[in-house]
């Protein structure tokens, strides 16, 4: 009796708890979509996403600048993002040795430890003077980019190492059996076998690229301007609610809001496209 | 007189030699003094009881032990004449020639195509039409072609476990070794799967020298020339205790060791 008692709390437990995870995300949704759809009504979803001015003094909500601004800063950030954080995984999962690896292993954790604010004074004081020097006020695209490009560096390179880890023994033996040389064997055999977990460990970094607002704000400049190149400031969307909550009322307290639906979407879609990853990579181990 | 083979290799007389082969993990004996001469195109199966070095052997001599931390080998293999131990040997060559298939089938996660296809191009051959004869060719050496002709470009992982098996005797055969080494290869197959594979041994062994590791006492009597028979020492180190033709093994052993084995006395 009591056995089966237990047995029957701890699912309702694991149940309420899990759920309790999807209510307060659906509340959440539900609660920015309700703050912004008066913007969304007033201005037009047209114009405020493609409109490219943003002035709130005489009712100008246009968030273009902001949306290229932080699609810019993400795309550039994983183009440095990337390369290195593959380059990393493979040297951990597969070149070196555990000594070393007993040290770089927590040296990329720890960076996830960092608050984000230590990186935007870290990039304030050390690269916007070193930005300055190629053009600009070094406030800029490139130096949030940099910024970034560290931020989501551990992330894309212990979800990658873990996907190359993962992969059989079986298929290493294999390969070097055929006389592969070891980093032919991790080209053409480790590499295609691990790329369903590197793509989501990519796309996790992204959104956590597109989500970071203290280290941009410090770095980027800020400006509603739109940005012309990589040396320009901009504004990403999470820097624009957090500039300006503060003494937002009215339509402009709603635009914010709307601004964070947008960024909702954005992270919606790209924590899609992990999932279709992932389970484009299960079918291919079982079907291809 | 020589005879040659349709890839060139010297079928005549002895393929590798072991001399006085002692080899450690660690300080660990796990091979004390093997000495052991395999001839070429043919079958010589490994037999003997678990943990006995059997598999230690094999891997020895397509250097696949070199991947493992503090092993040490002391004495020869020679493969032609030349030991694989030599520092100017190059291991990779020395793989494409010794090729190796596995105790459970492992086809990369790849398709078809591209599981044989890997290996020649890891040695320089890129051309398309190239690739496809070898693939083709490979296919129907490991007598899989019309199972999988039109279904080149699926995954190999769809396949049952006895095709895989096959496919890995394909992708081995594709890098043209002389010797092929087999681990327990058909020790995860169904039987009909299994007579399969022998079939398949038993027409490679015509061009191909094949060493195999096996449990199964029956199938190193259906299909090998030669037999060794390893056993552990009381220090665990294995050794060999006999070696002979399949059918003087097994109808008329000379030690009482491998009689008690055979007869399924332990082991």
């Amino acid at each position: 009796m009591t056995r089966y008692f237990t047995d029957k709390l701890a699912k309702y437990i694991v149940f309420i708890s899990g759920f309790t995870a999807v209510v307060i995300l659906l509340l959440i949704a539900l609660f920015i979509l309700r703050e912004g759809l008066p913007a969304f009504s007033e201005i037009g979803v047209f114009d405020f996403i493609f409109g490219n001015v943003w002035r709130p003094g005489i009712d100008q909500y246009g968030i273009l600048s902001m949306i290229v601004g932080s699609i810019a800063v993400t795309v550039v950030s994983m183009i440095m993002a990337v390369p290195l954080g593959i380059a990393c995984a493979i040297l951990l999962a597969e070149v070196a040795p555990s000594k070393v690896r007993s040290i770089l292993r927590p040296a990329v954790e720890l960076l996830v430890g960092i608050p984000s604010v230590v990186y935007g004074l870290v990039g304030l004081v050390l690269l916007v003077p070193i930005v300055s020097n190629i053009g600009g006020s070094g406030f800029s695209i490139l130096t949030a980019s940099i910024v970034l490009m560290v931020m989501v560096l551990p992330t894309i390179i212990s979800i990658s190492e873990d996907s190359i880890r993962a992969i059989p023994a079986s298929y290493r033996e294999g390969a070097l059996a055929l006389g592969a040389t070891k980093w032919q064997t991790i080209k053409g055999v480790i590499l295609p076998a691990a790329k369903s977990g590197i793509g989501a460990g990519v796309v996790l970094g992204m959104g956590r690229a597109i989500g970071e607002t203290m280290a941009m704000i410090m770095v980027i400049g800020n400006s509603i301007a739109f940005p012309n190149s990589l040396l320009d400031a901009a504004r990403t969307l999470t820097g624009n609610i957090a500039l300006e909550i503060n003494y937002a009322t009215g339509t402009h307290e709603s635009a914010l809001f709307a601004t964070g639906v947008v960024l909702f979407v954005f992270i919606l879609l790209l924590n899609s496209a992990a999932t279709v990853f992932l389970k484009r990579g299960s079918n291919a181990q079982r079907l291809g | 007189m020589t005879e040659y083979n349709f890839n060139g290799q010297n079928c005549h007389g002895d393929k590798i030699k072991a001399k006085n082969l002692n080899f450690y993990y660690g300080s660990f004996q796990a091979l004390r003094d093997i000495n052991l001469d395999i001839p070429g195109c043919a079958i010589t199966a490994i037999i003997g009881p678990s943990g006995c070095g059997k598999s230690s052997f094999l891997r020895l001599l397509n250097r696949m032990n070199d991947l493992i931390y503090g092993s040490r080998i002391e004495g020869t293999i020679e493969l032609d004449g030349k030991n694989i131990f030599d520092r100017d040997v190059d291991v990779v060559e020395l793989r494409k020639n010794v090729g190796m298939v596995f105790q459970k089938p492992n086809p990369f996660p790849i398709s078809i195509f591209d599981n044989i296809a890997f290996g020649p191009k890891q040695h320089g051959k890129k051309s398309k039409i190239e690739l496809e004869e070898i693939v083709e060719n490979s296919l129907k050496q490991a007598a899989l072609w019309d199972e999988v002709k039109d279904k080149l470009g699926q995954s190999a992982l769809a396949l049952s476990g006895g095709q895989q098996q096959r496919l890995c005797i394909a992708r081995v055969l594709s890098v043209e070794p002389e010797v092929i080494l087999m681990d327990e290869p058909c020790s995860a197959l169904d039987p009909m799967a299994t007579l399969k594979i022998e079939d398949l041994m038993r027409t490679l062994a015509k061009n191909y020298t094949i060493i195999i590791v096996t449990h199964n006492m029956q199938q190193a009597a259906r299909v090998s020339d030669t037999t060794a028979f390893f056993m552990m020492e009381p220090d665990r180190a294995g050794s060999l205790v006999e070696y002979g033709s399949t059918s003087e093994i097994f109808t008329n052993p000379k030690d009482k060791r491998t009689e008690d084995y055979i007869t399924g006395r332990f082991g």
